[in-house]
């Protein structure tokens, strides 16, 4: 008789939890899941704010990480309602997975910058300077959108660098130079600037950029598709660009 | 052994549980690529991080033996103030998330840790290197060493000493000849776990000692990395993991029991 109530009970308390949660009609708070490459931290995190000023029915729930390992989730079935990729390879991964509600739309570029230590103790001048033995060098693995872009730059510039580590994505390399573990390493632009003075950044010369497209998507199958095409219109919208623009991204 | 009939409820759930453990590695397997499986287990990436993880996990392993001896030893004879708590710091790394460790070695033994500069002014380098990828793979493997051979000392014959001591044996004799001897399988079974849990290491690693094949790219950040670009590698190197693993825990399943 235990047994069976037990069983009972269990049995209820799991349809609950899968059953739609407020079924009642009181005004209901939605979750919109975000997978956003890693270097869209601050930006996101500030959009997703200013949306929600907007908005009050809604709350943002951030994915960062490497372009490369979100797309691998989310064609895994990843409950992604939207995709910011930090390249198009990956946001292609996703369209040719038939996982792309409409075509993806490009809502900002960035630039990549050399980051060292505050003030540049070791003189770092340039990418030619990276090949320098003295110096420990870390790079984002060349599996994520920042590691290619970083070896692109590199051998647009005809240097041959031996990273010390190849991180998992851009903001553990900017980690790895803002703890002091590395002297330099290949970020964006907008690593440099969201470091705010615990790393310096190191221009690289027009002839030798990399630009990086960040393409954005609702993801097909969202739940809330009308909210999520909502954020990707505001990303466009003069307010979230000039927000943009502050971090260090380009127009697109 | 009594054997009794079981609960219905209890059949159910522990299926239930048994269900959760066996399901993700048999979607592990229906995705395992077999047609190219030897080629994608022996390609260069996958033959570098196997040949490091072998030399990585030994060497940890062999520190932690070197280190753990004694640690246990006094663990178990020498009823010190506070030593529960010493103990209990010595087991953290057995429940702390890995990545929180590798945090901490960062700050005690980076370039700019606590102790890490002046490793740094006499040239000993432990970030980005293999020693330190030996390290973080220590930190998190060693607590294993040392409870189960403490274990293996408090539950050994003391007699056996007592009886050498008294034909005349002094004490690192009678450690070498009487006492090593008698905890000789818990030392075996302390090594293997804790070379175990040195190979599956992933978060110590990959903060501390960072992420480069050949150097610090061990199985599972190989595997990991692997995931996004090439899968079949990445499951073929699970599918190693996972079969050391198992055989280890079916060989071991006696000492693993009494140990903890």
């Amino acid at each position: 008789m235990r047994a069976r109530l037990a069983i009972v009970t269990a049995a209820a308390l799991l349809i609950a939890a899968c059953a739609e949660p407020n079924a009642s009609g009181t005004p209901q708070i939605k979750d919109i899941n975000v997978f956003a490459a890693s270097s869209l931290t601050d930006a996101f995190t500030q959009a997703g704010d200013g949306f929600a000023k907007t908005n009050f029915r809604v709350r943002f729930v951030f994915n960062f990480g490497s372009s490369s390992t979100l797309a691998t989730q989310i064609t895994n079935g990843a409950p992604a309602d939207i995709f910011a990729s930090a390249d198009e390879t990956n946001m292609q991964k996703t369209v040719d997975a038939k996982l792309a509600d409409g075509t993806p739309t490009v809502f900002a570029t960035n630039r990549l910058a050399i980051a060292v230590a505050p003030g540049n103790p070791k003189k770092i001048r340039s990418l030619a300077d990276l090949a320098r033995t003295d110096l420990l060098l870390v790079l984002a693995a060349p599996t994520v959108p920042a590691g290619r872009y970083a070896l692109d730059a590199l051998s647009k510039a005809g240097v041959t660098a031996r990273p010390a580590s190849q991180e998992v994505d851009v903001r553990a390399v900017l980690n790895k130079v803002s703890l002091g573990e590395a002297d330099a390493g290949i970020v964006y632009v907008t690593d440099v600037k969201s470091a705010a003075g615990r790393v310096s950044g190191v221009d690289i010369p027009e002839e030798h950029q990399v630009l990086a497209r960040y393409p954005i998507a609702v993801v097909k199958g969202s739940k809330n598709a009308q909210l999520a095409h909502g954020f990707v219109d505001y990303l466009l919208s003069p307010a979230a660009q000039g927000m943009l623009a502050e971090l260090g991204f380009s127009k697109p | 052994m009594r054997s009794e009939r079981p609960p219905v409820l209890f059949v159910v759930l522990a299926a239930v549980g048994v269900a959760f453990f066996v399901l993700p590695l048999i979607g592990l397997l229906s995705r395992a690529p077999w047609e190219t499986a030897l080629g994608d287990l022996f390609s260069p990436e996958a033959l570098t991080a196997l040949r490091l993880s072998f030399v990585v996990s030994i060497a940890a392993t062999a520190l932690a033996v070197l280190l753990g001896i004694p640690l246990a030893w006094v663990y178990a004879r020498v009823p010190f103030r506070g030593r529960d708590v010493v103990r209990a710091l010595t087991t953290l790394p057995m429940i702390l998330p890995p990545v929180v460790g590798g945090v901490a070695l960062l700050f005690a033994f980076g370039r700019r840790g606590l102790f890490g500069q002046a490793l740094d002014a006499i040239g000993i380098h432990l970030p980005f290197t293999t020693a330190g990828a030996v390290l973080a793979a220590t930190f998190v493997a060693m607590p294993f060493f040392v409870l189960t051979v403490e274990a293996g000392l408090r539950s050994m014959d003391r007699r056996y000493e007592d009886a050498a001591r008294t034909l005349g044996a002094g004490r690192w004799l009678v450690f070498r000849r009487v006492t090593l001897p008698l905890i000789g399988p818990s030392i075996f079974a302390g090594a293997v776990l804790c070379w175990a849990r040195a190979l599956g290491e992933f978060g110590a690693t990959i903060t501390f000692a960072g992420n480069l094949p050949g150097t610090t790219q061990t199985l599972p950040l190989a595997v990991y990395i692997a995931l996004e670009t090439r899968p079949e590698v990445a499951i073929m190197l699970s599918l190693v993991l996972l079969a050391v693993s198992l055989v280890i825990l079916i060989a071991m399943r006696d000492r693993y029991l009494r140990a903890f």
